[in-house]
């Protein structure tokens, strides 16, 4: 099937099978490799990429699913030079170990500053809760997205 | 890398179109709306349909209105959706209860209430909520529209009354005066399927229960016998004694196996004790004015 989908802001266009995962289409065809691929089961979070501003397991969608719709990943997140406050409060708070699940946790940080700028530390536990950081620095993380709630609003401001 | 095995994959813009393309392909086929469930499968070779039928455009299906003393929640209503409706936490709370702990965020996105009901697995949330709830189920196909109750619904483990050719399209929560309900889940860690979950919905009339509904989730396969449990609850005066009664009833309608989630007699001690807490929170919630749930912790 012909699909396009748009990817970062821009369309792009490929052939592929119904059964090919929006995963292997970001990592693959766009080699867009920041979406990073984990347990394969919808379990890990990992693969998390944002869908029309949401965060969605990317190995549970099909890419034909995603033609029509508008995706950003990891690689959309900075502007130029400039880092989105989610991914300076990863550097600020060490929010980065391993560095498996930082992209998908990062967005998911990102989705939900967008709607919610101010959130509690419930809040971003609960956002974060369907993704495993196999470092298990959980405390780390949740104190990087505080950190980019606290530094970034205008910047997140401008991010929608 | 698990990938599924090949299929067709079709797109449906209209109902009209879904069923067309269901009736088409006959058994071959299924809808797929989140495919939180259904994709997995795939991968794993339980599920091999020759064509997906992609229901995600379909937008009338995505709707959450009150019509009458009727909820009506389209099939493509996403978890989130629900978890974020004023209007379903102020009339069934229960659902509230259950969404919060129905996976997490990102499934919760993607995931729909028509999916969970018709992927009918029996550890599966919604389904013991909708049990609870009376709902009804709508189901169209090319001679129209039938309306079936949960409890026909639901005819086994991953078994439905959707026929070849017919899709879910909404399901009806009936809105009650004096109604509470609550629902209650143990599970080993954020976002699992529930190791065992109870659901209890009621109203209250002269300080009495009546139409008390009960729907217990992971317990057993298929439907379970919870008659004798909601013939006790009914016309009784709500008692700590009573839902220790009520707990025992139900703990003894299910039928839970010992796996990974825990052993059969575990399970059957939280069938008691859940059926118990879902029992004490719907009560508590029952005849309050409408809309002070919302406030509740």
């Amino acid at each position: 099937m012909r699909i396009t989908v748009n990817v970062n802001g821009d369309d792009h266009t490929r052939e592929v099978e119904p059964r090919h995962l929006l995963v292997r289409f970001l990592r693959d065809d766009l080699e867009l490799t920041g979406t990073h691929w984990g347990c394969d089961t919808s379990n890990c979070g990992t693969c998390v990429v944002l869908m029309d501003g949401e965060p969605v397991k990317s190995c549970t969608v099909l890419a034909v699913m995603a033609a029509g719709h508008e995706i950003r990943t990891v690689e959309d997140l900075a502007d130029g030079d400039r880092l989105d406050p989610v991914q300076q409060g990863f550097i600020e708070q060490h929010g980065l170990q391993c560095g498996f699940c930082t992209p998908g946790m990062m967005l998911s940080g990102r989705a939900l500053l967008d709607r919610n700028p101010d959130p509690s530390e419930q809040e971003i536990r609960e956002a974060i809760s369907g993704q495993l950081c196999r470092c298990t620095g959980y405390l780390n993380i949740v104190r990087s997205i505080q950190w980019a709630a606290r530094n970034g609003h205008e910047a997140a401001g401008s991010q929608t | 890398m698990q990938v599924p095995a090949s299929f067709d994959y079709q797109r449906a813009e209209s109902v009209d179109e879904a069923l067309e393309l269901l009736r088409r392909y006959g058994e071959e086929a299924r809808v797929v709306a989140g495919g939180h469930s259904l994709l997995p499968m795939m991968k794993l070779r339980l599920a091999s349909p020759e064509v997906l039928v992609d229901i995600n455009d379909l937008h009338e299906l995505d709707h959450i209105a009150l019509v009458g003393d009727e909820l009506r929640v389209g099939a493509l209503t996403r978890h989130r959706t629900l978890l974020e409706s004023e209007l379903v936490g102020r009339y069934f709370p229960i659902v509230h209860d259950a969404e919060k702990v129905i996976a997490d965020p990102p499934v919760r996105n993607r995931g729909t209430i028509g999916g969970s009901l018709c992927q009918a697995d029996p550890s599966e949330d919604l389904s013991a909520v909708c049990g609870a709830l009376h709902a009804l189920a709508v189901i169209r196909g090319a001679d129209g529209e039938r309306i079936v109750s949960m409890a026909d619904f639901h005819q086994g483990p991953y078994e439905t009354a959707v026929g070849v050719g017919e899709m879910l399209t909404e399901v009806r929560l009936p809105v009650l005066p004096g109604a509470g309900s609550a629902y209650e889940k143990v599970e080993r860690k954020a976002g699992d399927w529930a190791v065992a979950a109870a659901g209890v919905a009621l109203t209250l009339r002269e300080g009495r229960i009546a139409d008390a509904g009960v729907g217990l989730a992971a317990v057993g396969a298929g439907a379970l016998n919870l008659h004798a449990v909601q013939t006790l609850l009914n016309g009784s005066e709500p008692s700590e004694a009573l839902y220790e009664e009520a707990g025992r009833v139900a703990s003894e309608s299910c039928s839970p196996v010992t796996d990974g989630r825990g052993s059969a007699e575990y399970k059957r001690h939280l069938a008691d004790e859940l059926t118990r807490r879902a029992l004490r929170r719907a009560v508590a919630r029952a005849g309050r004015p409408i809309g002070s749930t919302a406030r509740e912790a």
